[in-house]
């Protein structure tokens, strides 16, 4: 939305009163002329690191020899011994150090693979080279060859479209399906450590291409394993039949007459396997106002709930990921999810919006078990949810479960931001308890009251 | 992992003659493993080095900021590690014409480590004997106290990168006084700081000292003292106070903790204390090792280049040599590469000794012209870079060679990186081709820990009172709480630290050159007091 636009709706608003307090946030969201970048140079993941002092040593260089990382089978228990030990650390009274699922790329041979490790960070009094280079207007570094002062010597694209996209696309493939790996691994752990729920079966799908083989189908005449019980049953019909049995109350079965067409067997017969499909939506409100912690807490957040989620559905998980400020947009994978940068004003409508639209046109709710989470800080320019309620009334309609995240600013009031007004106000949260939850947090709060807040979202 | 066989192993030995022969001086016994790639897999660095500790934290993929601040061997910085014998690694894919030329480089990082003056605490500590002396220590401590030793390890951690390696390094060697602590009292302290003599009397003191001297030869410090016993009867007295309370000062903030921390020095934690001293002890033991990156490996590349160009097993492999070599010792575009400006300043810092350049008579000259013809054939070339591998460190060295012949013959400049809006795009481009703007930005790469004192005036009622003395840069705010977490635990009661932050004003995402942003300092105090961080502007 350019800045005309902006303007206009923000004295339609004005007109009808539905501006708050907050007002001082939204008229900074309105003189607000940001882009929405992928990142500062430091974070843009795409942008290879000017090369330190530091960074290359004998081994790489001379002999090609990558740093080892140990014998597999250390790593493997490593994540229960550590989780382990980071429980005892709260017990004993220091912060825990082992952050689980953090976005690292190992940068190995120029591979950038998104991953989910379990990390952790030395801290020490060291000097702050983020300020220098701030300073500097970024990225300083030493350089060798021709060109005058001033003269621009190479260039890298800031988001890479174009002939970059389907390179992108490829090794993104490859990319987002080490990440299942990972979050698989880490959607077990949240779910055996942190005691998530297990999700309520809410119907089975059908699958078109699982199928299971069990001893089910019980067959006159032939078959891997005779069913003792049912021919039994079976003989003794006949043989009431036959009038052998005349007192039923003493029954004598040395003189049954067995035929062979009353033996029951059970066979093995292909079934059509119901395995539960579940689409994901992560939408988050990518405005002004998300700037730094609120954005870090949601987006972390989403990705917890998506390796849970994973593990709930054996991998059968589909994601889509959209962006909202005042209008919507889908985006291709988690990386841009994560770095698309602050802009702009707030909408929550317009995400609605699409989320409804993409479910219609793609029939999506007869197929899979449907899921919205939805990270915010809270604000809205349509202050009573005029247009955002009714949008969500309709996805209710279809979802399994719609969760919604509030990472308050530090300023604001707990429980007085837009979204969760207007929730509260509307009498959705009670109405509709199995299907819409609400969890408003500061947004500079831990992991654990992120988890928590997960277990509220999902809980029964 | 095995030991590289004989036939190698002579055809290096061969290299050591010829790397004598050249000037280089180290020890004889070396020794060298031959690794697999499937051994690189699965050995992690923590076993190929002798590094003193099991620690969780190896085990984790660790965030590292900046591959800087990592002095342990858990990363390795050279094929080479600095014992005695030295150890190398070598892959045992590598054709021997490349083992040869590794083994060139490796000489010279094992030349420099056994020669250059700031390495001088290594020469005669056994770090393969300390090393396994120390990992069984703390296995051993970590079966009788579990994790609390892990603790330890992570607090001490923490603090290791602030140690006292200056002050460790100026003890050795320092010329004894001269004279007996009585007389250092006497002068430095009594006269001074006690009885506060005016400089000429104070002046007057040392004369008569002087003229006892003279007259009475040997017996003349007795002589003087028993003067002094008449003019100033409380000395004595003074001076057996000052004998036992006296305790030298401690060197830095973790020999402090050890030292004087009412927490560590009760009864039961004094096995704490043996934890502490090791960690502080391999990361003095390591500290030279970073702060002269740029000398070692340019040292290493140049002999290795030198050396190898004259050997015959190079026969029939100069075009696979040539490539490695400038894989190894190219200039990047964009970038530092600390082999490559290692290198070219060796090889220039020779040509210009062997022109006489570092005299005062090409000094003082100005005219461009005749300082392009300016040569003297001193043939001292050599000696004089024999000597700065001795006496610099990665700072000083940067400071007294880099110069702007230097830049222009090598054609650096200093990159930046700015956003081009309309084309949405990050340009680099050639920022300057100055001189002191480049050393300006090798410094900024530099490691250099912040500087951390302890204020004993504001140490009050036990608690601990640290003052970061700003120099441009603030300290890494989300680090500041847990690292004083740990330092509140080994001291045992609160913890405080003064320092700077820095406000800066003016856009970031758009970094516009034009402006230079605002920055505003101001002081601040943290304290860590029952485990509870927090934070107030002075």
């Amino acid at each position: 939305m350019s800045r005309e636009q902006r303007q206009k709706y923000y004295q339609r608003l004005q007109q009808e009163g539905r501006l708050t307090e907050q007002e001082e946030m939204l008229r900074r969201e309105l003189e607000d002329d940001r882009l929405h970048l992928v990142g500062d140079p430091d974070t843009d993941p795409r942008l290879p690191k000017l090369a330190d002092l530091y960074s290359s040593n004998d081994f790489a260089l001379l002999q090609q020899m990558d740093q080892g990382v140990g014998p597999l089978h250390s790593s493997i228990r490593s994540i229960d011994d550590l989780l382990e030990r980071d429980r005892l650390r709260e017990k004993d009274g220091f912060p825990r150090k082992i952050k689980v699922g953090k976005l690292v790329k190992p940068g190995r041979g120029n591979q950038e693979k998104v991953v989910v490790v379990p990390t952790t960070i030395e801290e020490k009094f060291i000097h702050d080279t983020r300020f220098r280079q701030k300073q500097e207007g970024g990225g300083g570094g030493g350089g060798h060859g021709e060109g005058e002062e001033g003269e621009v010597i190479g260039e890298q694209p800031v988001r890479q479209e174009g002939e970059g996209e389907g390179e992108g696309a490829g090794q993104g493939k490859g990319g987002a399906h080490d990440m299942e790996a990972n979050a698989y691994d880490l959607g077990r752990i949240l779910t055996e450590k942190f005691q998530l729920p297990n999700l309520k079966e809410k119907g089975k799908k059908r699958s078109l291409t699982r199928f299971t083989y069990d001893l089910t189908d019980k067959n006159r005449g032939f078959g891997q394993v005779l069913d003792k019980k049912a021919t039994l049953r079976q003989i003794i019909k006949t043989n009431i039949g036959l009038e052998y049995i005349p007192d039923v109350g003493n029954i004598d079965s040395t003189g049954f007459l067995i035929a062979p067409k009353d033996k029951i067997y059970r066979i093995l017969s292909r079934e059509k396997d119901y395995e539960s499909q579940a689409m994901v939506f992560f939408i988050r409100d990518y405005s002004g106002s998300m700037a730094g912690k609120a954005t870090e807490l949601v987006v972390t957040q989403h990705i917890l709930i998506y390796s849970w989620l994973l593990y709930q559905y054996g991998g059968q998980v589909e994601t889509r990921f959209l962006l909202h400020d005042t209008e919507a947009t889908e985006v291709e994978d988690f990386y841009t999810y994560y770095n698309s940068k602050v802009a702009g004003g707030t909408q929550v409508a317009a995400g609605y919006r699409l989320i409804n639209k993409i479910v219609q046109e793609e029939s999506l709710a007869a197929d899979y078990n449907i899921y919205i989470f939805h990270g915010t800080d809270g604000d809205d320019w349509d202050r009573e949810g005029r247009e955002t309620l009714p949008e969500l009334k309709k996805m209710l309609g279809y979802a399994s479960r719609v969760g919604i995240t509030i990472a308050e600013h530090r300023y604001a009031s707990s429980g007085g931001t837009e979204v969760e007004t207007y929730l509260k106000g509307s009498g959705l949260l009670e109405q509709a308890e199995e299907l819409l939850r609400l969890d408003s947090m500061k947004e500079d709060v831990g992991e654990d009251r992120i988890i928590e807040g997960i277990r509220k979202l999902v809980s029964e | 992992m095995e030991l590289i066989d004989q036939k190698t192993k002579m055809i290096m030995e061969g290299c050591k003659e010829r790397a004598r022969d050249a000037g280089l001086s180290f020890q004889d016994e070396t020794l060298e493993y031959v690794v697999t790639n499937r051994d690189m897999i699965e050995l992690m660095p923590k076993n190929m080095i002798p590094t003193l500790y099991d620690y969780w934290v190896h085990d984790v993929e660790v965030l590292r900021e900046q591959g800087k601040y990592d002095l342990y061997p858990s990363n390795p910085y050279e094929t080479v590690i600095n014992t005695r014998p030295a150890i190398s690694f070598y892959n045992d894919n590598n054709p021997d014409w490349l083992n040869v030329m590794i083994f060139y480089h490796v000489i010279g990082h094992i030349d420099f480590f056994q020669n250059n003056l700031y390495f001088r605490h290594t020469w005669e500590y056994d770090l393969t004997g300390q090393a396994l002396a120390d990992k069984r220590l703390i296995g051993r401590l970590r079966s009788e106290h579990g994790r609390w030793v892990d603790y330890l390890i992570e607090f001490a951690r923490g603090i290791d990168n602030l140690v006292g390696y200056h002050a460790e390094l100026a003890r050795i060697n320092r010329a004894k006084s001269g004279c007996s602590s009585r007389l250092d009292y006497y002068f430095d302290y009594f006269l001074q700081t006690v009885k506060q003599l005016r400089t000429s009397e104070y002046v007057q003191q040392i004369d008569h000292y002087n003229s006892c001297l003279e007259k009475h030869g040997a017996l003349g410090e007795q002589e003087f003292f028993a003067e002094i016993q008449k003019k100033y009867p409380e000395f004595e007295a003074s001076f057996e106070k000052f004998q036992d309370h006296y305790s030298p000062p401690s060197l830095d903030l973790l020999q402090f903790l050890i030292d004087h921390s009412p927490f560590l020095n009760l009864d039961e934690n004094k096995w704490m204390k043996s934890v502490l001293q090791i960690i502080r002890t391999t990361s003095i033991y390591f500290q030279p090792q970073i702060r002269t990156k740029i000398m070692n490996e340019g040292w290493a590349s140049y002999w290795h280049e030198t050396l190898f160009l004259q050997d015959e097993r190079i026969k029939g492999h100069e075009v696979a040599f040539a490539r490695v070599n400038a894989g190894v010792t190219s200039m990047p575009r964009v970038g530092l590469n600390p082999y490559a400006l290692g290198m070219r300043l060796f090889y220039w810092i020779e040509e210009q000794a062997e022109r006489g350049c570092y005299s005062m008579d090409f000094r003082r000259m100005q005219e461009l012209e005749v300082r392009k013809q300016f040569h003297r054939k001193t043939g001292q070339g050599r000696d004089y870079i024999f000597r700065a591998r001795e006496n610099f460190c990665d700072f000083t060295f940067i400071n007294s060679f880099v110069d702007q012949e230097f830049i222009d013959h090598n054609k650096l400049f200093v990159a930046g990186r700015r956003l081009n809006k309309q084309r949405m795009v990050w340009e680099y481009y050639v920022r300057s081709r100055k001189s002191d703007d480049y050393r300006q930005m090798l410094f900024a790469s530099l490691y250099h820990p912040p500087k951390i004192e302890i204020v004993a005036e504001k140490s009050t009622d036990g608690s601990l009172y640290l003052s970061h003395k700003i120099e441009g840069k603030p300290l890494v705010t989300e680090y500041v709480a847990n690292t004083m977490l740990g330092i509140e635990y080994l001291w045992g009661r609160p913890v405080k630290l003064e320092t700077s932050e820095a406000e800066v004003s003016g856009s970031e995402e758009t970094a516009d050159e034009d402006l230079q942003p605002q920055i505003s300092w101001t002081r601040v105090l943290y304290t860590m007091k029952d485990r509870q961080f927090s934070r107030e502007t002075i």
